[in-house]
């Protein structure tokens, strides 16, 4: 997911690299993560701008009335130029917004972008709402209750557009240690915390018409400034659910030497969390097909041995190409093995 | 067979080198002039078309607010909130004393691709593009040339309108002090399931246009330099036509010969067209080098033009177009077999056995020119009608056309009728045959004449009208800057201070304070203006209502200026929409030259109340004339204002003064080439029929005439004939000057002008056409002169 | 006559006057064969310079025929005459006199390219024999009468013709050097084996061909005397 800093960088014009090529070391002036984070609800809901990157990524798998499987992606990136916020059109911090329908047949993407600072894209947190155009996550929790418990969720692109509501049935979980993620043995880190435990309904806008949906969702919350190790060449992560309801988080970092940096959250159906560190978690690509002209392994098989999983994964849609400014592969997935049940894949660094 | 041919048709011009020359020049000249005003035409208007298309003008539809005002942002965000893809752009401007650059910032985030431009791709420093400072892309010749101060960093690219610096729009904002957006570009496809636009936004949609403002504008200007190509390539096909006449006439004992040898007819037509093809490329190409060369000389007096009287800004130097080229080589060789066609069907006809002596083309031409006079009554009579019923500059054009052509036409009757008077009432036999020979010659010269006229009539127009122009300009300066000193500060509060120190230092302090908005549908100005003695005395009005200042100062009447008047045919105490919401009565119509967008001056309480965002921060200042100096000085050292923002009256008025001559400098360039191409024209009909008049002149002699004083004769017949002929040019150029200035001038910029005339121009003028005949006319006479009697003998035995 | 290489037979020719038609030549015939050199004289207007214009195929006669080596000259067109004239004909007209723009040298040879034939050798034997070789590289104007008539001839000549046809050509020089040039001429075509019609007012230098035809108000009024 780091390489999409970049990518929002990226994505602002064709051209931008130069200015950013040191990005993946240094962090001038902006905030850097620590260890044993203490977090602030509900202001850390809403945005950090001293920190370079950060965002809102939800990911849902879903049922259609007509039977048939769905995935949706929801994200709302946000990147500074300078550890700063202001109002007006110099505000320094802009924003990238990315959303996917995803059936066995077609994989339907969009992005917006915009600048903040004039209200085109922001996130709030009292009351909670990230936005970006008419793309809306917006928070229907009840007083007093935690502002991701209950989240209305909109996007449109050219083709296709959805609403969901999200309802959550656990509490939100915290990766790494309390929340500070280490993704690299060099030791750059995020802070990551999720909401795995969403239930929704909602209406796909399809070319073909409108599907009433159902299904599970899941919110990831990230913010960084200096996250990319400059030997990590791409990034695989999972998220997935079981049948008893526990999930699991788990992604592998690449190295260009053909290492791999993995980390792993086992999620209890009640939130407790067991975190691991490099190496527990084993990722093995199996299949691969051609996608937009590369080659990306959408057969996965996936060993945690100290929770006896060992499972493979195939996509519902091998051809989830998010075709965006920055372009990945993100989709979701059924496994069986070990283990029966669905979740979502994302894939990046595969040029 | 035919090489043969080409090498004995060849061997003439080898012979004949000043022949060539002639041929060569006369139509390198006509393709010079006439595509290098079509290359000047064409840099300007690719350079309006790259203007529009860096904002995606060209391709996409944009959204703007029907006054003309910026969009408020929170239309443009709750369109953007509303899911339409809309991008905002803030359009303006930069200025100093010596340069403006225009600014135009867009939102590279959500700019649609066609908006973005070449200028975003390769290389750039986007982080330095987003936050402040920012950076400017300009073109290569924008950023070499005089910039006003204070600008952040320029990056060249390619791509950009000469003058303009596209940028991110928060540094547009910051430059032009404007945060709202001067309109939004929007997305040719819109996402689904979003009602239309029209329902979402009280914004007005446009649609692209074909031709941008400004190359609406400038039409008349490039209809203008047209026009002038037009008559000098007209002019230069007079020489081809001479030259090529001339050396047909030589070489018609030679195609004789040649056929009685046993050169089929058509072999020799074939030779001579290959002939003159081969010379018409070649003197095309060198045309073609020489009309860049023009064009690339005149480019930055164009470019001067353009600006001054448009604002337009198109590039000082040219690009070499290969499709001008050929193109412009495409019109010479049809030029040249324009010019050739008589002379080729003549020697198609020519019978092989007719006498060897040349038969001069003039003479058989007596009955043409009663129908020459005929269809310039008829020209003359379209003329009045076009005057009398037509509309717009093409009617304007078109007067002017049929009064030049029709006076063309119009000078052998004028010059023969003349003669014959003059024949009859001498009694000298050798005067009266001068007459008589003179008037034979006319059909031959008439040609060569008309070129002349032409000239000198569009000289003695074209710079009446501008000596007319500068005369009213002048005077209108005087009126318009009344005030002594013009002082602008930083921004408005550095302005309260300036005009409160300003106050007990001066006579008044007179606030200039305006806004871009929409009149009538284009874009305009709208100025406030206090009520003070300097402007009810002094300010230019052209009519106005009896109580014209009391009601604009009392907020209840608008004054325009001449060129909205005219262009929407208003009267005064009509009523025109000044915002949405306000409109008011026509009091008054004031002249503003050098403007061609319309302007419109209220009171300036009402200017504040109709618009409390405009800023103020000008501000004209009265004080003794010998005051001036030192309080500038004054100023400057007590304020910290840019030293361009104090200027007194005196710098204003060089200032615009320079504008003015820079402006009609590319007219006075053209007029000087149309006269030298006339001159031209003239020295080689005479040189034609010098050749084709010894039989008329060998008799003459034999009766026991020196040939010197035929050769002075000769002399004096020439200037005789210029001396007529720019007789004649005078009314036509006058009735030429008034066209100009109460026709084209009030379609093509709004405003009208008394005509004022200056004799001492013409005088020069004649001056001028005497040196070009007697130039013309010596080397025949000097021939002549020195012609041996063998000759002029041979003219006898040749006779059969 | 059989053997006859010109053939004109009962050709008549009439211009427009002003009075009606004026009639030039009133059935002519006239034969000349190989070789053969024939002196055409006559009344100025007898019609011998039109009879010549003829034989050139510079002009059509209103009836009769002619023809040359056999070739009928009606019903060809103009470059069928043309390829005629410059293929088998020499001509010595005043009218039709050197291209001004041309060196001697290029003058001679004009005819011989033009029919494509050019021969270095045999121009270069003309310009000496008819004493041009001072002058080869001048031009037309700077000669003299007798120089540019002698330069005629050499263009004639130079494209081998069969037949030469020539107009008065010695009329306007003196005497001396008309005889010159017409010995000139007259050892050329001999050399040469082409037929010779020469149109001439002076019965002393028709007597040095080999026939003489007399033409009066446009008819032949003595048949031939000498052979």
């Amino acid at each position: 997911m780091f390489r999409f800093l970049l990518a929002l960088l990226l994505s602002a014009s064709p051209a931008l690299s130069q200015g950013f090529a040191g990005l993946g070391t240094t962090a001038e002036g902006f905030a850097v993560p620590q260890p044993d984070p203490v977090f602030d609800f509900p202001s850390d809901h809403g945005p950090h701008p001293a920190y370079r990157i950060e965002w809102w990524y939800l990911t849902a798998t879903l049922s259609g009335a007509d039977g048939r499987d769905y995935g949706a992606q929801w994200t709302l990136f946000r990147s500074a130029l300078a550890p700063e916020t202001s109002q007006g059109w110099e505000a320094p911090q802009l924003f990238m917004g990315h959303a996917a329908v995803t059936t066995a047949d077609a994989h339907y993407s969009a992005e917006r972008l915009a600048r903040g600072g004039i209200g085109q894209a922001g996130a709030t947190a009292e009351p909670f709402e990230a936005w970006i155009d008419d793309w809306a996550m917006t928070s229907t929790a009840a007083e007093g209750a935690d502002a991701y418990s209950a989240l209305s969720l909109t996007a449109r692109g050219d083709v296709f557009s959805y609403a969901m509501e999200l309802q959550a049935t656990g509490p939100l979980v915290f990766h790494g240690q309390d929340g500070y993620s280490v993704k690299s043995a060099e030791g750059q880190a995020s802070y990551y915390y999720s909401q795995p435990f969403y239930e929704v309904t909602g209406i796909l806008d399809l070319p073909d018409g409108p599907v009433e949906v159902t299904g599970t969702a899941w919110l990831d919350r990230e913010w960084s400034s200096q996250p990319l190790s400059e030997t990590q060449e791409g990034w695989d992560w999972f998220s997935l659910q079981f049948a008893d309801g526990a999930r699991l988080m788990g992604f592998g970092l690449r190295e260009t030497g053909g290492s791999v940096y993995t980390s792993a959250t086992w999620i209890e159906p009640d939130g407790a969390t067991v975190a691991y560190p490099d190496g527990a978690l084993r990722l093995t690509p199996l299949a691969s097909v051609d996608v937009a002209g590369r080659t990306v392994p959408v057969e996965w098989r996936v060993e945690l041995p100290d929770r006896e999983l060992d499972i493979t994964t195939r996509a519902l849609n091998p051809q989830s190409w998010m075709d965006t400014s920055f372009a990945y592969w993100e989709g979701p997935i059924f496994f069986t093995g070990s283990h029966d049940g669905r979740g979502y894949l994302e894939m990046t660094g595969y040029e | 067979m035919l090489y043969s041919a080409l090498q004995s048709l060849f061997s003439h011009w080898r012979r004949q080198p000043g022949q060539l020359a002639m041929l060569v020049l006369g139509l390198a000249l006509a393709t010079a002039l006439w595509s290098g005003v079509q290359a000047i035409n064409a840099e300007a208007r690719a350079s309006y078309d790259r203007a529009a298309q860096t904002l995606g003008q060209d391709s996409l539809p944009r959204l703007s607010r029907a006054d003309g005002q910026p969009v408020p942002l929170s239309d443009y965000i709750a369109l953007r909130r509303a899911g339409y893809l809309v991008s905002p752009v803030i359009a303006g401007e930069v200025r100093s004393t010596n340069a403006r650059l225009r600014i135009q910032g867009i939102d590279p985030l959500t700019a649609p691709e066609a908006a973005q431009g070449p200028a975003l791709d390769g290389g750039l420093d986007l982080a330095a593009f987003f936050t402040a400072p920012g950076l400017l892309l300009v073109s290569p010749g924008t950023a070499a040339g005089p910039l006003p101060p204070d600008l952040p960093r320029l990056v060249e690219a390619d791509g950009i309108p000469p003058n303009a610096a596209l940028t991110d729009i928060s540094t547009a904002a910051r430059l032009t002090g404007q945060t709202d957006p001067s309109f939004l570009l929007v997305a040719p496809e819109q996402p689904r399931g979003l009602p239309p636009l029209s329902e979402a936004t009280d914004l007005v949609l446009s649609q692209p246009q074909e031709t941008s403002d400004i190359a609406r504008l400038t039409d008349s200007f490039h209809l203008n330099l047209t026009a002038f190509g037009l008559l000098s390539f007209a002019v230069g096909l007079f020489i081809v036509h001479a030259a090529i006449g001339l050396a047909f006439e030589q070489r018609r004992a030679s195609f004789r010969t040649l056929r009685a040898l046993g050169l089929p007819l058509r072999s020799l037509l074939t030779a001579l067209a290959l002939e003159i093809s081969t010379i018409a490329v070649l003197s095309g190409l060198a045309g073609i080098a020489l009309g860049y060369a023009i064009a690339a000389a005149l480019m930055p007096g164009v470019a001067g033009t353009l600006r001054g009287l448009y604002g337009a800004t198109v590039p000082g130097t040219l690009s070499f177009d290969p499709v001008w080229a050929i193109s412009a080589l495409v019109i010479t060789l049809l030029g040249a077999a324009a010019a050739t066609a008589q002379a080729m069907l003549r020697t198609a006809r020519m019978p092989l056995l007719s006498p060897a002596q040349p038969r001069a083309w003039a003479q058989a031409a007596g009955r043409t020119i009663r129908s020459q006079g005929i269809a310039a009554l008829v020209l003359f009579i379209a003329s009045g009608l076009i005057l009398q019923f037509g509309h717009g500059l093409v009617a304007g054009f078109a007067v002017l056309a049929t009064l030049l052509v029709g006076a063309a036409l119009m000078l052998p009757v004028f010059l023969t009728v003349l003669l014959n008077r003059v024949e009859k009432l001498t009694r000298a036999p050798f005067l009266q045959w001068v007459m008589a020979d003179t008037r034979q010659q006319i059909p031959g010269l008439s040609l060569a004449l008309m070129a002349l006229l032409l000239a000198l009539a569009a000289n003695i127009g074209v710079s009446t009208m501008v000596g007319s122009f500068r005369g009213t300009f002048l005077g209108w300066l005087d009126q318009r800057l009344a005030a002594e000193l013009y002082v602008g500060a930083r921004d408005e509060e550095q302005a309260i201070a300036l005009a409160e120190w300003l106050a007990p230092r001066s006579e008044a302090v007179l606030p200039i304070i305006s806004t871009d908005v929409r009149l009538l549908d284009l874009p305009g100005e709208v100025f406030g203006m206090a009520d003070h003695a300097t402007y009810r005395d002094n300010w230019p009005l052209l009519s106005a209502t009896p109580d014209a200042w009391d009601r604009l100062f009392a907020g209840e009447a608008v004054l325009i200026n001449e060129q909205l008047f005219r262009r929407e045919a208003l009267a005064l105490g009509q009523e025109i929409v000044i915002t949405d919401d306000l409109t008011l009565p026509i009091a008054g119509v004031y002249s503003d030259y050098g403007n061609p967008s319309g302007q419109a001056i209220i009171g300036f309480d009402l200017f504040r109340a109709l618009f409390p965002d405009a800023p103020l921060t000008r501000f004209a200042v009265r004080v003794p004339t010998e005051d001036a100096p030192d309080l500038a000085s004054a100023i400057r050292e007590t304020f910290d204002v840019p030293t361009e923002l104090v200027r007194n009256q005196a710098q204003i008025k060089r200032f615009s003064i320079e504008v003015f001559e820079q402006t009609f400098r590319v007219t006075g360039a053209l007029n000087v080439l149309t006269l030298g191409v006339a001159g031209l024209a003239l020295l080689t009909s005479l040189l034609t029929l010098a050749s084709l008049r010894l039989p008329q002149l060998a008799p003459v002699w034999a009766i026991g005439t020196p040939r010197k004083v035929l050769a002075r004769t000769e002399l004096a017949r020439s200037i005789l004939l210029a001396a007529l002929t720019w007789a004649l040019s005078l009314p036509v150029g006058l009735a030429l000057a008034w066209v100009l200035l109460a026709v084209v001038n009030v379609e093509a910029f709004g405003w009208r002008l008394p005509m004022q005339v200056f004799p001492a121009d013409w005088v020069k003028l004649l001056g001028l056409s005497l040196v070009a005949a007697v130039l013309a006319a010596s080397l025949p006479s000097l021939r002549l002169a020195r012609t041996p009697p063998a000759r002029l003998l041979q003219v006898f035995s040749q006779e059969r | 006559m059989v053997n006859s290489f010109l053939n004109i037979e009962s050709v008549s020719k009439s211009y427009p006057g002003s009075d009606g038609p004026v009639s030039v030549l009133r059935g002519v015939d006239l034969s000349l064969a190989a070789g053969e050199t024939l002196a055409l004289t006559g009344e100025s207007g007898s019609g011998k310079s039109t009879l010549l214009h003829l034989a050139a195929a510079l002009d059509a006669p209103d009836s009769g025929s002619i023809r040359l080596d056999g070739v009928e000259f009606a019903g060809l067109g103009d470059s069928d005459r043309a390829a005629l004239r410059r293929e088998k004909i020499g001509l010595v007209f005043q009218q039709f006199n050197l291209v001004p723009s041309l060196t001697v040298a290029a003058n001679i040879s004009l005819q011989a390219r033009l029919a494509g034939r050019h021969d270095a050798d045999l121009s270069a034997r003309l310009v000496e024999r008819l004493g041009l070789n001072a002058v080869v590289d001048r031009y037309p104007e700077q000669l003299s009468g007798g120089q540019q008539q002698r330069v005629a001839i050499a263009r004639a000549l130079a494209a081998r013709p069969a037949l030469i046809l020539a107009d008065e050509p010695t009329g306007n020089l003196d005497e001396a050097t008309g005889d010159t040039v017409l010995s000139l001429l007259l050892d050329l075509v001999a050399e040469t084996n082409a037929g010779l019609l020469m149109v001439t007012h002076s019965t002393r230098l028709a007597d040095r061909l080999s026939r003489r035809v007399h033409l009066s108000q446009g008819r032949i009024a003595m048949p031939a005397s000498a052979a």
